[in-house]
């Protein structure tokens, strides 16, 4: 493990069923630090990110995680019933920010417009927005993101690579599984 | 540890119980429905009916709590926000447990409060007795919503869940139909068997939540 690294990995493997998955994967996080998983589709990226986050158990390693962080992956999180503001509050209250107030946020994140529309009746980029400004929510120094940039236009990914941009320049981390180009400086990529 | 994970998860399960809209009344109608098939097919003695009634009743309970079972912790494996809830600060089992008691407020207390008048149905007497059976159900069926929870996590990411919980679950009802019944059959064994009855959900209270808890983990896995 690395001084003052946010999240160590070392010789992770995972197997699922028969198959091996990946071996020997080690990475360390470091503030301001960004890593990028890539793989064929089916390679095990996201099943990287979740034993990273403490999801699944992997066969083999150790990780050691120095900072709290984020989670942002595919399934979104949101209840079908379930507004964007709704969403929002219920996981600030959750991780005990009662006072938060998220009208800015809402405001920041393109999402004041559908604030008050359930889940089942928004995009998938509104959804994936929604999502995305959990991330704001709370300051957690690692982000731990699977293909966050899907499903938004034009408009959302800016804005996302503008909150990687911030968030990495106050001392944040992020480890992503991303297709395609990666539209910011990467400082290490895991080929799985 | 803070307790507000915990309560957020409660108000989510509230929330989302009354937004099902008929989600809260379906196990209403076959708690009530099951119950009032069982004249028509045994006949309309009233003194047959007074025997059977309160038994009727224990089935039926233990039958309407699996209607909705299968969805509470289905559904959060399928959106993400079980993902989201494992990585709180809070301990999965205090979370499931938390899920669990908001899905018994929204659908197994209901069908206690509705026991006096289908008890009524099946020839029993005005008395107090009415209300004290309505205890018993309230109490019955917590433990049948918290050893329900345990099938549901189990089968949580099972499609078509619905049997498998079945499978898990009726026998561990068995304790409580039997304390249940006992308890209001009359007779010298009624005396104790309310305590019984209360020992087997204090027991399900505080078992259930880690083998939810495990078995949630396990589903994320």
């Amino acid at each position: 493990m690395s001084v003052g690294s946010l999240l160590s990995a070392a010789d992770i493997g995972m197997i699922r069923g028969e198959r091996l998955l990946f071996r020997e994967v080690s990475l360390s996080l470091a503030p301001g630090e960004a890593i990028v998983l890539r793989g064929p589709n089916g390679a095990g990226k996201t099943t990287l990110l979740r034993i990273l986050a403490g999801l699944t158990q992997a066969e083999t390693g150790t990780i050691d995680r120095n900072a709290p962080h984020h989670w942002v992956a595919h399934r979104d999180g949101l209840k079908p019933h379930e507004t964007p503001r709704e969403h929002l509050t219920l996981w600030a209250r959750a991780w005990g920010q009662s006072q938060t107030d998220i009208e800015p946020l809402l405001d920041e994140m393109g999402l004041s417009r559908p604030s008050d529309v359930p889940a089942k009746h928004l995009s998938a980029g509104q959804r994936r927005r929604t999502a995305l400004a959990r991330l704001r929510l709370e300051n957690r120094p690692v982000w731990l993101l699977d293909e966050p940039l899907t499903a938004l236009d034009a408009d959302g990914k800016t804005l996302l690579l503008d909150m990687i941009a911030a968030h990495r320049a106050e001392g944040g981390g992020m480890i992503a599984a991303i297709h395609g180009d990666a539209e910011f400086e990467i400082d290490m990529q895991v080929d799985i | 540890m803070s307790p507000a994970p915990i309560l957020s998860a409660f108000r989510q399960a509230l929330d989302e119980a009354w937004a099902g809209g008929a989600g809260a009344l379906l196990p209403v109608g076959f708690f009530a429905g099951a119950a009032v098939l069982v004249p028509l097919g045994v006949g309309t003695d009233p003194e047959t009916l007074r025997a059977i009634g309160p038994g009727i009743l224990w089935v039926s309970l233990a039958l309407s709590s699996l209607v909705t079972l299968e969805r509470i912790f289905q559904a959060d494996a399928e959106d993400g926000s079980l993902d989201l809830w494992l990585q709180t600060s809070a301990p999965a089992a205090s979370i499931a447990a938390a899920k669990t008691f908001a899905h018994w407020l929204t659908a197994g207390l209901p069908l206690a409060l509705l026991s006096p008048l289908l008890l009524l149905m099946f020839q029993a007497q005005i008395d107090g007795a009415l209300l004290e059976n309505m205890l018993f159900y309230a109490i019955g069926g917590l433990a049948f919503y918290f050893w329900g929870g345990v099938g549901a996590a189990l089968a949580a990411t099972v499609r078509r869940g619905g049997l498998l919980i079945s499978l898990i679950v009726l026998p561990l009802y068995v304790p409580t139909a039997i304390f249940g019944a006992l308890a209001m059959g009359g007779g010298p064994s009624s005396v104790a068997a309310p305590l019984f009855l209360a020992a087997s959900t204090l027991f399900a209270l505080a078992v259930a939540p880690f083998a939810m808890g495990a078995a949630l983990r396990l589903a994320a896995d």
